[in-house]
């Protein structure tokens, strides 16, 4: 340990400058690695032992907050300092790919023995493909179930949640007829954009149609899923409520004012350290109904991937640090610092994922995911939906009314996607014209 | 020879002198130039533009579009929220902070207190502590359960306030912490106007037979408006910019609660990266701080005269 002190001392004693010679001409690699919130402080303890293996490189982990991970991304392009590799959250993959930062991914690939696409979930690996191509590689992973009371689902007359739509919401219907004042069925945060948008990709709507030119909002698939979604607060079945206005949803869950909740892997740890120790014997996860029973019972495809950065001086390095990251023992190990579901399957064999029964929905949702548009413009388009739906809920506007709305808003703010896509297309179409004519 | 008489006739010494003074402000008049009205000049080119992602990536993506970013922006409730926000801030804020500041100069500056300069520096000190660092210490003082000022205001019988979770209460928590973090700027400025008040003024006011309350209407006031005035227009112009606060408080919630003009332009700039967007904001907000000041500076001349 206290050799390990002083090796780090003299190095960087040769970082200032301070020694020369044989250490410099040992070529030192520094990779700048960028990772977000609690994953960022975990990765700190494995990135040592690559240190280890590879003792010309060190490795700068940055921890950076969430909230303000996606500005500093962009504002570090358009700044030209981008680390050498960072953490992203999957669904900003298409932005980073837009303006042309991350490299893409597959000639790495082909000749890895630890990446491979069949070693992922498909529907997590597909998030990080764009026009056919890698860009990331998928870290851990992330999506929806539906947390529940059993004791109450039980009082109600089912032992276990329906497959279908449609017996889903009659459990419901039974759930809510015993329930007392201040109490509900299914605890849906208003200013959530994943519910609606989770139960459209289940009733089959692409919610961006035509390669992501328009939006898909007001056709028959999104609509069912939004009448669904909507007329669940409509007829009492979900509070009118956002996350904001329920102080302590854990605490509000111990007291059966909610009997199930849609939400994601991070609240299994959660439950157990929050709930009372008599609430832990009832309450359970499943993964979630669909339209046409459970193969329709899609939800998305989260989490967070590694890229890599085009201006990148090291990107051997750096992948090989990526490669480190996605080995299943490292995976395992990641999942114990820090709770995140490993994106590599054979990490799942560790006896405390495999024997975790809260974990089992999600080892079976994650077979079942889709991934949301994957365009550049997603993040802002899931705030206008958001929106609307609140107007639905909270305002009474007409789903007819909304789902218009939501399309005129979400097309023009594809606007600049179609001029783009229509110029590159008008460019490849003369380019084409010029070779005939030669 | 002739060109040299005409040299000497050109450079006369009023033409020296002119091109002297030239020469000592162009250092000042290159700084504004290059480091303001170019940007201002580049802030408005960009707010008729449609720059976003794409053209951060490949500069042809850019277009011009006129005045879509301005129509667009007048059609969107989140600016209008915004725009709501910040004249609530800042028509409460800003003579609360003005009153505060005027107050604490009062009583530091009062003859009866002593150690002046121990309550002059003690008052001035939230001015020179970084926001931040401030903002953890309030979000602490706020918290809704082990805040202390819940807890003080529990000691008096008062229900505990979800101060930075409840819509109503946010920009209140928001106002108090910015009187408290900036009068004490204000108050260094007051006590320097107090300390040119000639202090035969008051000997007179005295021996007319005026007390405490008629001698700070009738003497104190009068003396100080240049200096209020002056406070009053740096302090609005300053809180219609807010943003810090919300930034590191509430990131501008609940339900927006807390959004402000620049809060807002910061996010469809570097959360969205529509710049051109940005622009047009930042210019609006631009227009409504020259048009504020331009009513303040005609309201000093008319209460001048």
């Amino acid at each position: 340990m206290l050799r390990g002190l002083a090796a780090r001392w003299i190095l960087a004693a040769c970082m200032l400058g301070a020694c020369s010679g044989a250490e410099a001409r040992e070529q030192r690699v520094t990779l700048r690695f960028w990772a977000m919130g609690a994953e960022g402080e975990n990765v700190q303890q494995l990135v040592r032992e690559f240190e280890q293996q590879h003792p010309n490189v060190d490795v700068r982990v940055q921890q950076i907050p969430w909230t303000a991970a996606h500005e500093k991304l962009l504002t570090a392009y358009v700044g030209n300092v981008t680390p050498d590799l960072a953490q992203l959250g999957n669904t900003w993959v298409p932005e980073l790919q837009a303006v042309d930062a991350i490299e893409p991914l597959d000639k790495y690939v082909a000749q890895s023995d630890i990446v491979k696409a069949k070693g992922v979930f498909p529907g997590i690996w597909d998030t990080n493909v764009l026009n056919d191509t890698l860009f990331a590689v998928p870290w851990y992973v992330d999506t929806r179930v539906l947390f529940y009371r059993k004791d109450i689902l039980k009082a109600a007359g089912y032992d276990s949640i329906p497959q279908s739509w449609s017996e889903w919401r009659a459990a419901m219907q039974a759930i809510q007829k015993k329930a007392g004042t201040r109490q509900w069925a299914i605890f849906l945060p208003t200013n959530e954009w994943m519910q609606p948008t989770v139960l459209g990709l289940q009733n089959g709507s692409p919610i961006l149609k035509d390669g992501g030119r328009y939006g898909a909002f007001e056709d028959a698939p999104f609509r069912g899923a939004y009448e669904f979604y909507v007329g669940l607060f409509r007829d009492g079945l979900a509070p009118v409520a956002g996350n904001n206005d329920i102080a302590n949803a854990y605490q509000e869950f111990a007291r059966g004012t909610f009997a199930m909740w849609i939400t994601g892997p991070w609240n299994i740890g959660e439950f157990q350290r929050r709930l009372p120790p008599e609430m832990q014997q009832s309450w359970a996860t499943a993964p979630l109904p669909g339209p046409q029973g459970a193969a329709s019972g899609v939800s998305n495809a989260g989490g967070s991937s590694l890229v890599l950065f085009k201006g990148s001086a090291h990107p051997k390095e750096a992948w090989e640090l990526i490669e480190f990251l996605s080995k299943p023992d490292i995976q395992r190990r990641f999942y114990h610092l820090t709770g995140d579901l490993p994106a590599q399957i054979d990490a799942w064999q560790d006896t405390s994922l495999a024997g975790n029964r809260y974990a089992a929905a999600f080892y079976t949702q994650l077979q079942r995911v889709r991934p949301t548009p994957k365009v550049p413009e997603w993040e802002f388009i899931t705030s206008k939906i958001i929106d609307v739906s609140e107007l639905s809920i909270r305002g009474g506007m007409s789903t007819d009314r909304a789902l218009a709305t939501l399309d005129a808003q979400v097309n023009r703010i594809l606007e600049k996607r179609r001029w783009i896509l229509a110029r590159t297309a008008h460019a490849q179409h003369d380019s084409a014209a010029t070779v005939k004519i030669k | 020879v002739s060109e040299v008489r005409a040299q000497i006739a050109a450079k006369t010494p009023e033409w020296r002198a002119g091109r002297a003074g030239w020469l000592f402000i162009a250092p000042a008049i290159t700084l504004i130039a290059v480091f303001f009205f170019l940007p201002v000049g580049a802030s408005l080119l960009l707010s008729i533009t449609d720059f976003d992602l794409y053209a951060v990536a490949n500069p042809s993506n850019v277009r011009l579009v006129g005045t879509r970013n301005y129509t667009e922006l007048l059609q969107n409730p989140t600016f209008w929220l915004a725009l709501k926000n910040t004249f609530y801030f800042a028509l409460i804020g800003g003579p609360l902070t003005v009153a505060t500041s005027l107050g604490a100069a009062l009583l530091v500056n009062a003859k009866a207190v002593r150690f002046k300069t121990f309550f002059r520096t003690v008052y001035f000190l939230p001015f020179v502590t970084t926001l931040v660092a401030v903002a953890i210490v309030w979000r602490y003082l706020y918290h809704p359960q082990y805040g202390f000022l819940n807890y003080a205001l529990g000691a008096v019988g008062i229900h505990p306030i979800d101060w930075l979770g409840d819509p109503r209460w946010a920009m209140p928590a928001i106002i108090l912490l910015a009187v408290w973090k900036n009068f004490g700027y204000n108050m260094l400025i007051f006590i320097a106007g107090l300390q040119s008040v000639p202090e035969d003024l008051y000997e007179a006011a005295a021996l007319d037979g005026a007390g405490a309350v008629r001698q700070f209407w009738h003497v104190t006031l009068p003396n100080l408006a240049p200096t209020f005035f002056f406070v009053g227009v740096v302090t609005m112009i300053g809180y219609f910019q807010l943003f810090a606060e919300p930034y590191v408080m509430t990131t501008g919630g609940p339900l927006g609660a807390t959004t402000s003009l620049v809060l807002f332009m910061y996010e469809e700039g570097f959360r969205w990266w529509r710049l051109g967007v940005a622009a047009s904001i930042a210019f609006l907000l631009f227009l409504i701080i020259l048009v504020w000041t331009a009513i303040q500076l005609r309201l000093e001349r008319r209460l001048a005269a």
